[in-house]
């Protein structure tokens, strides 16, 4: 039986959340598997909500509609869940991650939803290991470690690698990006 | 490339026809004879002619025909009549008369 | 041998375009252009290829300077999208007639107006009878494949025409994919060098593009439809070449458990995924359905599509784009005149779907094969349809 895992991210114009899609499916890719990152385009602007696709399988994928009955599903700005119908048919065995400095239980509240919460202080995480807001790396360790999608350890190897490469000009970010990584598989609860 | 490919001709088939109308020889004007186009024509007086050139000079047709840097004829076959020649003449050596 | 790599689909034929190294690129670079000349003028910066990379004001130009590269004897590429395809409407007749091949990748999207930048066939479409040639994907690798194969198609001496390789705008062009590439020295030994029948520069330069009167225009121009007609042969031949390099098969047009298929779907580009998942779902139930994905929309595979087609009861053909002709959209327009004399009380209705990138899910492609179902049940059918348009 196919293992087929689809994941849909909220986000907002600016913050990263098509990149981190594309990132996840690029260390996913780097395991062998089948994959697909793709953004929702809208009207592109700074700020407007936006959504992003990953679905991530041992076989070929061959649909190419957007996802509807995601498994997961990644909320990278918490004001979302406000205008944004961000649990909209999400499976029941599935989970939602939340990048919030609210515990899960806190969340659970503002959420329509019965199955698995988890939360991630992103920005905290961020702040604090790269010195400023860029949430996209924890939320990618927080959606491998609830999804194990792919294990952590070969995400923080094929990571590690990205960084070097993507930062080959500025190598000093690339042990602050490991250490963000680090903590979000921790601190994700 | 096949000859018959290079000659278009008023019955050329679509089989023949260069692609796309391009046209393979280079100086190909003189194929055409535009000859008969002509209501009027020039002529020429020799003894009045100076052999300035001008009319050689302003001819739109290469139709006149200089030999040693004189004037030694018109060709017939592509005039067309103009007149440009015989207006530039300050000689009175052409003339500009009505083709019979 | 291949290399295994996760690329968008714009990204692919990028990389394509590096690694077939040709001679000029002119692009108009923003919107409505597509990231394919960004990405390439990277690789111009870079050093990677020794092309001539034209940045022009507009699309219009953007094809003039292909077709004169091309008229000098170059192998020429360039890539649009939506209306700056339709800037370039009237130099893509004179590269088809001139019979100056170019290859244009066309990412497809929408037509204004309404202004609209997502996906449907609209652009394509409305160009189908410029003379170009129409190849099409649906995903990442099958647009870097034909865009391979599109170079030696449109310079095949039988053939001598523009290719257009059309993939899905932002389905296929946007989205990160599997896919297999090939070695730079494969391409590069499969496209070979461009051996151009007339050239403007060279040792026996000619002239292009002259005034055409009545005694000749004619007969240029059932030339032109000859050259069409013979890109069908090249087409095949082309694809069965890459097979023995790649192993990736290729036709005219690709058959999806057709064999034994009552209720069959004809389509076009990335939409044909979604709707093979939707075949293996219902095969499983045993229903027996089939798919037709057209590869080559010009030339169009008639008499091939006739045949694949001749035991199907019902038949729906998908358009991503409405003709506006009140009777049915290109592609329905096509299989039905194909069918004209074979038909024989076949059910053969049009749907028309996803116009300026409505999404296209299993559920909708499910309910026109149980549509043909009930058509096949009852003989009552709908011939001009909508899918997924609120009513």
């Amino acid at each position: 039986m196919a293992k087929l895992v689809e994941i849909r991210w909220h986000g907002r114009g600016g913050q990263g959340a098509k990149t981190a899609s594309l990132l996840l499916a690029e260390v996913a890719f780097k395991t062998g598997m089948y994959i697909q990152g793709f953004p929702e385009y809208g009207p592109e602007r700074m700020g407007a909500p936006i959504t992003a696709y990953n679905r991530i399988s041992d076989e070929p994928l061959r649909v190419h509609s957007n996802i509807y009955e995601p498994d997961y599903v990644v909320v990278v700005d918490e004001t979302l869940i406000k205008s944004v119908p961000v649990t909209a048919g999400l499976k029941k065995d599935g989970a939602i991650i939340v990048n919030t400095s609210k515990t899960p239980e806190e969340i659970r509240k503002e959420l329509k939803y019965d199955g698995r919460v988890y939360t991630i202080d992103a920005r905290k995480i961020s702040e604090e290991t790269l010195g400023a807001n860029f949430p996209n790396t924890p939320m990618l360790a927080a959606v491998v470690k609830v999804s194990g999608v792919i294990s952590e350890e070969v995400l923080l190897n094929n990571m590690e690698d990205s960084f070097k490469h993507k930062f080959a000009n500025k190598p000093q970010v690339v042990p602050k990006n490991m250490e963000a990584l680090k903590r979000s598989l921790q601190e994700v609860k | 490339m096949k000859e018959k490919m290079m000659k278009i001709t008023p019955n050329v088939s679509w089989k023949d026809i260069t692609p796309g109308g391009v046209i393979t020889k280079s100086g190909n004007a003189e194929e055409f004879k535009t000859g008969d186009w002509r209501s009027m024509k020039p002529v020429w007086h020799e003894d009045k002619c100076k052999h300035c050139m001008l009319c050689w000079v302003v001819c739109p047709d290469n139709s006149i025909i200089p030999e040693d840097g004189k004037i030694k004829g018109f060709d017939f076959d592509h005039c067309k009549g103009c007149g440009v020649c015989t207006k530039q003449c300050k000689f009175g050596a052409l003339d500009f008369v009505v083709e019979e | 041998m291949a290399k295994r790599v996760s690329l968008s689909g714009n990204e692919a034929v990028a990389y394509a375009m590096r690694q077939i190294n040709p001679d000029v690129v002119a692009a108009f670079p923003i919107t409505p252009s597509t990231e394919v000349p960004q990405y390439f003028s990277q690789f111009v910066a870079n050093g990677q290829v020794t092309s001539e990379f034209v940045a022009v004001e507009s699309e219009h130009s953007a094809m003039s300077a292909c077709i004169g590269a091309s008229a000098a004897g170059g192998r020429v590429m360039t890539a649009t999208s939506s209306c700056g395809l339709a800037l370039m409407w009237e130099m893509l007749y004179i590269a088809a007639s001139s019979r100056l091949p170019v290859v244009l990748a066309v990412v497809n999207r929408a037509l204004s107006g309404p202004i609209n930048i997502h996906n449907d066939h609209s652009d394509s479409m409305g160009a189908r009878d410029s003379g170009w040639i129409q190849i099409y994907g649906e995903n990442a690798q099958e647009a870097y494949d034909n865009f391979i194969q599109a170079i030696r198609i449109g310079e095949h001496p039988d053939v001598q025409l523009p290719v257009m390789v059309c993939y899905d705008g932002f389905i296929t062009s946007h989205a990160v994919e599997n896919l297999e590439m090939c070695e730079d020295a494969e391409v590069k030994a499969f496209v070979g060098e461009r051996v151009a029948p007339y050239s403007l520069l060279g040792e026996n330069p000619v002239a292009m593009g002259p005034l055409d009167l009545p005694p000749h225009y004619f007969e240029h121009k059932r030339q032109q439809a000859e050259a069409m007609r013979n890109a069908k042969k090249v087409i095949l031949e082309v694809a069965a070449e890459f097979e023995k390099l790649t192993g990736r098969k290729y036709g005219l047009f690709e058959e999806y458990k057709m064999e034994d298929a009552e209720a069959a779907m004809v389509i076009i580009n990335s939409t044909a995924g979604t709707a093979k998942k939707v075949v293996d779902k219902m095969r499983a139930e045993g229903k027996k359905v089939g798919l037709i994905k057209i590869r080559s929309f010009r030339p169009f595979p008639a008499e091939e599509l006739v045949a694949a087609l001749k035991n199907v009861k019902a038949v729906a053909v998908m358009d991503k784009v409405d003709g506006f002709t009140g009777v049915a959209a290109p592609l329905h327009n096509e299989v039905r005149s194909a069918l004209y004399g074979a038909a024989e009380g076949k059910i053969v209705p049009g749907y028309i779907y996803g116009l300026g990138g409505r999404d296209v899910t299993v559920n909708d492609i499910e309910s026109v094969y149980n549509d043909l179902f009930k058509a096949i049940e009852t003989g009552k059918y709908e011939v001009y349809n909508y899918l997924g348009v609120r009513e």
